[in-house]
């Protein structure tokens, strides 16, 4: 059952591509891509609930389908559907119906590959998905070509590469280290690994996972390896910015994630973890920075993403129950929630026809109901009750007490404050602000663009005001298996 | 664990070859003219092809005949030529963006080589491994990576960072076959692959600067600040 389902999977978008390929017709590439993601989220759900029975193993033992992985699978087809959605009513706008066939064949090239590596169970072939998503979503975000466009792809496909290369480097020394308890040949698997651990050498097992941290933290965009991504978030196409916020980063911290717990069993477990926690308060830290003097509406929501890529891995770096249940719960919800703000900065960005905060004015007058939409957003982003992400937020700071990491805790607490007011004060300018000439009427917006906001609003309200229990038994029973513990 | 184990003759074959793809990683470093970049590495290359026929032999591993032959043909032939392809289009001969004048640039490898040199000694030494060829090869594998990451930082046309790039894989590669021999030949493989994607796109992206930006050095890339 769970094979079949994995199967359709990675059927749907390859197919939906390889249609796209063969078509070229941009409305059937959007259909086609439309309908991939409806099966793909359809079938994310079915596998989470399965998940939990599981793990399944296939291809000898290639693909594992996990409860963490399966998790990382959910808010990526969550992530891509709402983005198929939107990138109906937002690429037509784009003007670009003749290269439209190959931005969604790209698009569900993207999104497969982004599944695929959810579901790797070999250390090397996990590196290789990694890669692979830089490869394909290069182009997403060179897509407009604009100077600014292809810099920022450039940019991206050269740090991103040289950051990975140092995450191979740190495989590599991973399959030493197991070399000397498993033999010389042995299939690299994450249990294999996390077997092998007890008797690796502590210190090239610590060398070996801070090279995995920053290659993989290049990926993620935790500070200070994170300058590709405000410029990759701010030049792509919005729904690819969404993709590459709510998505592809959480695929990424998945591989840090399965090496943490290899570490904690290596016995350098302390290290990785104040490593980790440290990468997140710094992220945090230049989260703050750089929201507070931000000029750009979507550089701001990517400087968001930094920030809250950081809290996630504060969450897995305290670790235990309380702080992976929290990290897995504010993956989701940032995945809704930047889906969210990104879909609107790109509704506004249209309607303006500027990426400038300062020529943005009068949204609340103009745009009554995306409006709100837009607002309700940044007030959950910045971690505002009633939404999910307080919630979440919330329960990672009670795992830092828990685990004697009070001085993260409090000074995250103190930049958490002043992003809420940072963030809010753009909102401000942008809401209140009469327009100095009133004649340049904003263009209207497109339904199409409009729905998907409403879709990850109403989740994101509702997590905030009630944690369902089975998706509480899903993280205790991922923690239980991330932190070693028996079932 | 092959290196416990070897003849003083293949460990010292071994530590040659690891030495001088190291001393060609300097002639990169300190070169101005693209070609002599391409040369080095495609020489590089084919000293790991020849390192890893050489493990294959002494360590009874027949599959890396194959990689070897793959690498050769890949990495020694295929590569090179995708890059030269790129700055026949460019026509650019030489590197007119360095911070750094080449001289300096040697002295900073010498201090990447020696800091990777105190951080594999140490590692040897928690393993028991000290004085064999694994330490050369982490000392290697780890100062290509810090020199790939040198030429990035001071060099900035667009070439010489696609090569510098490709000075971190080679490392990597080069330590890989030493330390990891018995390495599953699917991911090698995998990887050899990737590696000639990744430059097939950036031969695309390359297109792209030129095109849009109008230039191939990375001090012209400042539109994207904040």
């Amino acid at each position: 059952m769970t094979g079949m389902l994995l199967l359709v999977m990675m059927i749907a978008p390859t197919v939906a591509a390889v249609g796209c390929i063969l078509i070229r017709t941009p409305r059937v590439a959007e259909a086609l891509n439309l309908v991939a993601s409806l099966i793909v989220f359809v079938v994310a759900i079915l596998l989470t609930i399965l998940s939990s029975s599981g793990p399944y193993h296939y291809l000898s033992d290639y693909i594992v389908v996990d409860l963490t992985g399966a998790w990382v699978v959910l808010c990526t087809a969550i992530v891509y559907l709402l983005a198929s959605i939107y990138s109906v009513g937002y690429m037509r706008l784009l003007d670009e119906d003749e290269r439209l066939w190959g931005f969604y064949a790209l698009f569900a090239g993207f999104a497969l590959t982004i599944l695929l590596s959810s579901v790797m169970n070999n250390a090397g072939l996990y590196w290789i998905a990694i890669e692979l998503t830089t490869l394909v979503s290069t182009f997403l975000v060179g897509f407009e070509r604009a100077a600014e466009s292809i810099e920022a792809a450039w940019k991206y496909i050269i740090i991103i590469s040289a950051g990975i290369s140092l995450a191979l480097l740190g495989t590599v020394l991973f399959y030493w280290c197991g070399s000397f308890v498993l033999g010389p040949t042995y299939d690299m698997t994450w249990d294999a690994l996390r077997q092998a651990a007890p008797k690796m050498n502590p210190a090239l097992a610590s060398l070996s996972f801070l090279l995995v941290l920053v290659g993989y933290g290049t990926k993620v965009g935790l500070a200070p390896m994170h300058t590709w991504l405000p410029d990759a978030h701010s030049e792509s196409p919005a729904p690819i910015s969404a993709m590459l916020s709510g998505a592809l980063l959480n695929s990424a911290m998945l591989g840090i994630v399965r090496y943490l717990t290899i570490a904690d069993a290596a016995q350098s477990g302390r290290l990785a973890r104040t490593t980790l926690v440290a990468f997140g308060v710094l992220s945090v830290i230049v989260g703050a920075l750089f929201i507070v003097r931000q000029t750009g509406v979507k550089r701001l929501m990517a400087y968001s993403s930094v920030e809250h890529m950081g809290v996630v891995a504060l969450g897995f770096g305290f670790g235990g129950p309380l702080g992976i249940a929290g990290a897995l719960y504010h993956m989701l919800n940032h995945s809704l929630n930047k889906s969210l703000m990104f879909f609107g900065a790109g509704n506004v960005m249209r309607s303006y026809r500027s990426k400038e905060i300062r020529n943005i004015h009068d949204v609340w007058t103009q745009f009554p109901v995306p409006g709100a939409l837009w607002l309700a957003g940044a007030a959950a982003i910045t971690g505002a009750p009633p939404f999910g992400l307080f919630l979440s937020e919330l329960v990672i700071l009670r795992a830092g007490f828990e685990r004697g990491y009070d001085w993260a805790v409090y000074v995250t607490v103190v930049l958490l404050i002043v992003i809420f007011i940072g963030f809010l004060n753009h909102f401000r300018t942008m809401y209140f602000n009469a327009s100095a000439a009133s004649e340049d009427r904003p263009a209207p917006m497109s339904q199409w663009c409009v729905a998907p906001m409403w879709l990850a609003l109403a989740p994101l309200v509702a997590f905030g005001l009630w944690w369902p229990s089975d998706l509480w038994d899903h993280f205790m029973a991922a923690a239980q298996i991330l932190t070693g513990s028996a079932p | 664990m092959l290196v416990a184990h070897l003849t003083p003759l293949a460990s010292s074959l071994f530590s040659l070859m690891a030495i001088t793809s190291l001393l060609l990683a300097f002639v990169m470093l300190g070169s101005r003219w693209l070609n002599n970049y391409l040369y080095a590495f495609a020489a590089e290359s084919w000293i790991i092809a020849a390192l890893s026929a050489a493990v294959g032999f002494y360590g009874n591993y027949p599959e890396l005949y194959l990689i070897a032959i793959l690498t050769a043909l890949f990495r020694g032939l295929l590569l090179p030529y995708l890059v030269w392809r790129i700055i026949g289009r460019l026509n650019v001969a030489r590197e007119i963006h360095e911070i750094l004048q080449p001289s300096s640039t040697l002295v900073a490898g010498a201090i990447c080589v020696v800091f990777a040199l105190v951080v594999s000694y140490h590692i040897g030494q928690s393993l028991g491994l000290a004085g064999t060829v694994a330490v050369l090869a982490l000392t290697i594998m780890l100062s290509m990576k810090l020199i790939g990451f040198l030429m990035l930082t001071v060099r900035h046309e667009a070439l010489s960072q696609i090569l510098g790039l490709l000075v971190l894989e080679n490392g990597i590669f080069l330590g890989a076959q030493i330390l990891v021999p018995g390495m599953p030949m699917l991911i090698e493989i995998v990887i050899l692959f990737d590696l000639l994607v990744v430059v097939a796109c950036f031969g695309v992206l390359v297109r792209y600067l030129v095109a849009h930006v109008g230039s191939t050095s990375s001090l012209d890339l400042n539109r994207l600040v904040g």
